[in-house]
C-alpha cells in the first residue's frame, strides 16, 4: 500500500492536488537556499555568548574589561548592562520571566551571562575567554522527583512569594467517576514511566542577524523563527520599539520541530548590540549551545493506570504526572493549558472515565518542555496510553492488536466527546488498524515470532494507535500571551490572473510554498505555478501565530481556502458584468464561472482579473480588483489518527535493537500533496526510532548536561531507519473547509510507543513488562538483567 | 597564512588565520554559502565537500590543509544550467525537505555513484551513514540516489 494510488482514488476530483514536485527544491538542490547564517550585511559584527559552566550559582562579579580591550571587540554586554536598559529579563511564552543575561544567579548549565560583539566570529569566541566571572556555587535541583522536597534548594528566588519549586497543578477529567470505575474494575494495571528529556535538534541551529536604523527607527531581524509575527509583537513589548517599526524575516529554516518557536536570549542580545553599536550584529549558536540551552522536549515523569473488565473491555484511565520545566517556565503552548494537550491521554478508546493531574516544577536545567513535534504534549499522552494498553494485553493474555480492535472508537460514535472534554471530529479507527495489520501480515509475523523464540531469537512486534488534536485553536480559549491562535491569508490577484498568497505560517521544510499554492490553485482553477506563496516576512504577510502543533494546513490552509473563495465571490460579480448576466445565472464549474445551462460560456480567474482592472464599468459596491484576505478562527481542532506497527529484532546478549520494519497507516483527512504528506511521516518514524532507542538529554548529579553534542546526543542515521511501509485512509475533517487535518507531527507522536512496545514484546520471555526510553543496548541489557534502566547511563 | 585553493574550478588566493576552518573559508571568505555548518563534531555532515576527489567534513578541515588542492561544493555540481542527475534525483524523489543537509548528502551521493554506478539501497545507506538528516528519515534520499543511478549515472 505504498505510493499514491489509493489516496488519489479517495480524493477525487483532484485538480492541482496530488504529488506535484516541490517549488522549493529548485533553490535547495543548487545550494541557493538562504538560511540565517547566509545573511551578510555591510559592516556586520558577530556576537557570541558566555555561558555558565555551573547549574546553580550566585554571580559575585562579572569583569569584562579584558575582553573589551581585545582589539577586535566592539562591545560586551553583561546582565548589568541590560538591566540598565530594562532588558535583563524577558517574558516567556508561559507567563513566566526568563533571564536574558544573568544578573543574580545562574540557574542551569549553559545559561547566558555575557554577550561579546566582535569583528569576526573567531574573535568573538576568543574574547569570551577573557571575561572573568566569580561564582558562589549553590546546590542544584536536578532530579524533578526531589524538586518539591522541603529542603530542596530554591531555584526561583527572583519571583516574589515563590517559596518552593512548584509551578502549577493542573487536572482534567472527573476524578470521582474515574475512581469509581477503577474500584469496580476486574483488572487494573499501573506503571511508572519516564518520557525522557530530549531535544528537537534541527540541523540548523538558532540564530539571528539584527540591524537597527537609528534614522528611521526601524529594526530588521533575519531570524530562525517558526512564529515571526508573534515574535514581532513580543519584541515590541520587551524593547518598547513600536511594532510597526519592527520587521522579522524568517528566511529558509533548516528544520525547526518546535525548537524555533520561543524567543531566546541571544536574539535580544543581538537586538541590544545592534542598537548600541549602530551596526548589524549576527549571532548564531553552536551545536552545544543549541542542545544545552534552547528549548528541550518532554521530561515527563508519569504514573499511569488502566482499568478493564476480565474479558478485555477498557473502562478507564488515570495518570499522575510530574513535569520538569527546567529553570524558567518557558513552554510554548496555549496559555490555558499548562500541561499542553496531555489530557488527550484518553487515546483512541471508548472509555467510561478518565482523570489526570499534572504538577509542574522548576529544576536547575535548561527551560522548555513543549517542542519536538509533540503536538503540545500529545507525544507523552499517546506513549502513556499505548504502553498501558500493551501491559494490559500482556496481563489479560489477549493479543495487543485484538485488545485494541475490541476497544477502538467506532465510526458511528463521531463526533465523540472524550472523558476529558475533547470533541474528536471524525474517524474510522478499526479500518486504519485493519489496514496496518494487513500490510504487516500480522498473523504471519506472530507465527514467525513463535518459531524464532523456539530457536532463542527475540523478535518483537509493537503496535500503537494514536489520536492527535492539532490545528490550535479556537481563539476563544487558545492563546499565547493573549494572542488568539488564529491565522491569516491574503490573496493578491494580479491583472493577468497570477496570484500571490501571503500566509502567517512559516515552513521549516514542510513544503508550504508548494502545498499552499496547490490549495489556492485548486480553488481558483489555476495551476500551482500561477500561485506564489510568500511567508516568513512580517512586512509582506498577514498576522498569525505561526507553524507548530501541526497547525499550518488546519489553520492557515483553511484561511487560504477561505480567501480564495472570497476571490471567487468577487470574480462572480465581475464575470456577471462581463457576460451581461445576473450573478445568480453563474455557477463555479471546472475552474470557471460558467453560465448555468450553457457551460461553454464563462470566464476564468485570469480573464476576470483583467476585466476587474480594466475600464469595464462596474456596479456600485463592486471594486475593481479580486484581492481578498481572511483571518481564520478554527471552530475546533482537527483529529488525525493512525495505526503503526514496528517489527524489531533484539539481541539479548548485547542489548542491540534492530528495527526491521515500520508500518504506518495515517489518516490526516484530505491529502493535498500525498508526496509531502508521506515525507512528513517518514521523518516522524525516524523520530520515533531515535526517541525510543537513542536520544536523551541526561544530567549528572551536579547538573552537567550529558547530551551536549552529537557525539553524546545520538540521532538516527540511514542505518537505523528501515524503509517505511505506508498506508493511508482518508476521513475528512467535517469542519475544515477542505477536510484536511494536518500531518506534521503525527508520526513523531505515534511512533515511539510502537518501537518500545516492540522491544518489550521481544523481551517478554525474560519477564520484562516495561523499560524506559532510551532503549540503548546498555539499557536493554539492564532490563533483561532486571536492573533499573538509567537515562544517564544509557550510553555506557 | 596564504592559501591557494581551487574551488569549483576557480582559483582563490586568501590570507587566512591558520586556525580558520575550511567551512568558514568557503562560507565567510568566498561567499559560497551552499555548504552548511551543523555540529562542530563531524557527526552531521552538513558541511561535506570534496577535497580533491574525496568527500570531507569541512568543519574539521583547516583551510590551510586545502592549500594547493581542489575543493568541490554544491555550487560546483552540474554544469551551467544543467543539473547533475543527483540534484535532479533529489527533486524528483522528494529527497529533501528543509534543504540544510542536502548539499552534503548530494556530494556524498555523487562520490558514491562515481565509484559504484549501480549501488544497492543498502550501499546507499552505508555511504550516507556518516551524515544526518532530520527531515526525511532517509528513505527518499536513498530513492533519490537510486533514481540518479538509473537516470544519468555519471554527472
Amino acid at each position: 500500500m505504498t505510493g499514491h494510488g489509493p489516496i488519489a482514488a479517495e480524493n477525487k476530483p483532484y485538480g492541482p492536488y496530488g504529488p506535484v514536485p516541490r517549488k522549493e527544491d529548485a533553490r535547495f538542490v543548487r545550494g541557493q537556499g538562504t538560511f540565517v547564517d547566509d545573511i551578510r550585511l555591510p559592516g556586520m559584527l558577530h556576537g557570541a555568548i558566555l555561558r555558565s559552566p555551573l547549574a546553580h550559582a550566585r554571580i559575585v562579579s562579572v569583569d569584562a574589561s579584558a575582553a573589551l580591550a581585545h582589539p577586535k571587540v566592539e562591545a560586551v554586554l553583561t546582565g548589568a548592562d541590560l538591566a540598565g536598559r530594562g532588558l535583563a529579563w524577558m517574558p516567556t511564552l508561559s507567563g513566566d520571566v526568563q533571564a536574558v543575561l544573568a544578573t543574580d544567579k545562574v540557574r542551569f548549565q549553559g545559561q547566558e551571562i555575557a554577550f561579546v560583539v566582535a569583528q569576526d566570529r573567531y574573535a568573538a569566541r576568543d574574547a569570551l575567554e577573557l571575561i572573568a566571572v566569580e561564582y558562589e556555587p549553590l546546590p542544584p535541583v536536578i532530579d524533578a522527583l526531589t524538586a518539591l522536597d522541603e529542603d530542596a534548594p530554591l531555584v526561583r528566588d527572583d519571583l516574589a512569594g515563590q517559596t518552593g519549586n512548584h509551578i502549577f497543578d493542573w487536572t482534567a477529567g472527573d476524578r470521582s467517576a474515574a475512581d469509581a470505575v477503577f474500584s469496580a474494575a476486574d483488572v487494573t494495571v499501573d506503571c511508572d514511566m519516564v518520557y525522557p528529556r530530549s531535544h528537537p535538534a534541527p540541523l540548523e541551529t538558532c540564530g539571528v542577524v539584527a540591524a537597527f536604523d537609528a534614522v528611521t527607527g526601524r529594526l530588521t531581524l533575519w531570524s530562525t523563527s517558526q512564529a515571526p509575527h508573534a515574535h514581532r509583537t513580543l519584541y515590541s513589548l520587551i524593547t518598547g520599539l513600536p511594532e510597526h517599526k519592527i520587521r522579522i524575516v524568517s528566511p529558509d529554516l533548516g528544520g525547526g520541530f518546535g525548537n524555533k518557536v520561543p524567543v531566546y536570549p541571544g536574539y535580544l542580545c543581538a537586538i541590544a548590540a545592534a542598537t548600541i553599536t549602530g551596526r548589524a550584529v549576527k549571532w548564531v549558536e553552536d551545536r552545544s549551545e543549541n542542545l544545552m540551552s534552547t528549548t528541550f522536549a518532554r521530561d515527563y515523569h508519569m504514573h499511569g493506570e488502566i482499568a478493564a473488565t476480565a474479558d478485555g473491555r477498557i473502562l478507564g484511565l488515570r495518570a499522575r504526572v510530574l513535569a520538569d520545566h527546567g529553570a524558567f517556565n518557558a513552554t510554548a503552548q496555549p496559555a490555558k493549558f499548562p500541561a499542553g494537550f496531555f489530557h488527550i491521554f484518553t487515546g483512541s478508546y471508548d472509555l467510561q472515565a478518565a482523570y489526570c493531574e499534572v504538577t509542574g516544577v522548576y529544576t536547575n536545567k535548561a527551560p522548555g518542555g513543549v517542542a519536538y513535534s509533540c503536538s503540545f504534549r500529545i507525544t507523552e499522552a499517546v506513549y502513556l496510553v499505548e504502553r498501558l494498553v500493551d501491559m494490559l494485553a500482556a496481563r489479560l493474555g489477549i493479543d495487543p492488536a485484538e485488545l485494541r480492535m475490541r476497544n477502538l472508537l467506532q465510526p458511528g460514535q463521531f463526533p465523540y466527546t472524550c472523558p476529558t472534554g475533547w470533541q474528536y471530529d471524525s474517524g474510522d479507527y478499526p479500518r486504519a488498524l485493519a489496514m496496518a495489520l494487513d500490510i504487516a501480515g500480522y498473523d504471519e509475523l506472530r507465527r514467525e515470532q513463535a518459531e524464532r523464540r523456539a530457536h532463542g531469537e527475540y523478535m518483537g512486534i509493537g503496535i500503537s494507535f494514536f489520536t492527535e488534536a492539532v490545528g490550535a485553536g479556537p481563539r476563544g480559549h487558545m492563546d499565547i500571551l493573549g494572542l488568539g491562535m488564529a491565522d491569516g491569508a491574503e490573496l493578491r490577484v494580479h491583472p493577468t490572473g497570477k496570484v500571490v498568497l501571503g500566509v502567517s505560517v512559516q515552513t521549516q521544510g514542510q513544503g508550504h510554498e508548494t502545498t499552499f499554492a496547490q490549495i489556492v490553485a485548486h480553488e481558483l482553477g489555476l495551476t500551482p505555478d500561477d500561485v506564489e506563496v510568500v511567508h516568513g516576512d512580517t512586512d509582506r504577510t498577514p498576522f498569525g501565530l505561526g507553524t507548530y502543533g501541526s497547525r499550518s494546513t488546519p489553520v492557515s490552509g483553511a484561511a487560504a481556502v477561505m480567501a480564495a473563495r472570497k476571490v471567487r465571490d468577487r470574480a462572480r460579480l465581475v464575470a456577471a458584468v462581463m457576460l451581461e448576466l445576473s450573478p445568480d445565472d453563474l455557477e463555479w464549474l471546472d475552474g470557471k464561472w460558467r453560465v448555468r445551462g450553457d457551460p461553454e460560456r464563462g470566464a476564468g480567474i485570469a480573464e476576470i482579473a483583467m476585466a476587474a482592472h480594466s475600464s469595464l464599468e462596474l456596479p456600485d459596491g463592486v471594486e475593481g480588483h479580486l484581492d481578498a484576505s481572511v483571518v481564520y478562527n478554527p471552530p475546533n481542532l482537527t483529529f488525525p489518527f493512525g495505526a503503526y506497527i514496528c517489527v524489531t529484532d533484539v539481541d539479548p546478549a548485547t542489548g542491540e535493537v534492530k528495527v526491521r520494519r515500520f508500518i504506518a497507516v495515517d489518516d490526516c483527512g484530505v491529502r493535498i500533496n500525498p508526496m509531502i504528506v508521506e515525507g512528513q511521516v517518514h521523518r516522524g518514524l525516524a523520530d520515533g526510532i531515535g526517541m525510543a532507542l537513542m536520544q536523551a538529554i541526561a544530567f549528572d548529579e551536579n547538573g552537567n548536561c550529558l547530551g551536549g553534542s552529537f557525539m553524546d546526543y545520538l540521532l538516527p542515521t540511514a542505518l537505523e531507519c528501515p524503509s517505511p511501509e505506508l498506508g493511508a485512509t482518508v476521513t475528512p475533517s467535517p469542519h475544515h473547509p477542505i477536510g484536511a487535518k494536518g500531518i506534521g507531527e503525527s508520526a513523531t507522536v505515534g511512533s515511539p510507543p510502537a518501537v518500545v512496545n516492540s522491544v518489550i514484546d521481544a523481551l517478554a520471555p525474560f519477564g520484562v513488562e516495561h523499560a524506559d526510553m532510551p532503549l540503548t543496548p546498555a539499557n536493554v541489557w539492564r532490563a533483561i538483567q532486571g536492573r533499573p534502566v538509567r537515562p544517564d547511563l544509557a550510553l555506557s | 597564512m596564504k592559501v591557494t585553493v581551487t574551488v569549483n574550478g576557480r582559483e582563490y588566493v586568501r590570507d587566512v588565520e591558520p586556525r580558520l576552518l575550511l567551512i568558514h573559508l568557503l562560507r565567510d571568505e568566498l561567499g559560497l554559502t551552499g555548504s552548511h555548518w551543523g555540529c562542530d563534531t563531524s557527526n552531521c555532515g552538513a558541511c561535506v565537500v570534496w577535497l580533491d576527489e574525496t568527500p570531507v567534513k569541512s568543519c574539521t578541515v583547516l583551510a590551510v590543509m586545502a592549500d594547493g588542492r581542489r575543493v568541490t561544493t554544491v555550487e560546483g555540481l552540474g554544469s551551467g544550467d544543467s543539473l547533475d542527475p543527483v540534484q535532479r534525483g533529489f527533486a524528483e524523489c522528494h529527497g529533501l525537505q528543509c534543504g540544510f543537509c542536502t548539499p552534503g548528502m548530494m556530494l556524498t551521493a555523487r562520490w558514491l555513484l562515481d565509484h559504484n554506478p549501480d549501488p544497492s539501497a543498502a550501499e546507499v545507506r552505508e555511504a550516507i551513514s556518516g551524515q544526518i538528516c532530520r527531515c526525511t528519515g532517509y528513505e527518499n534520499i536513498v530513492k533519490a540516489v537510486l533514481w540518479a543511478a538509473k537516470n544519468g549515472g555519471q554527472g
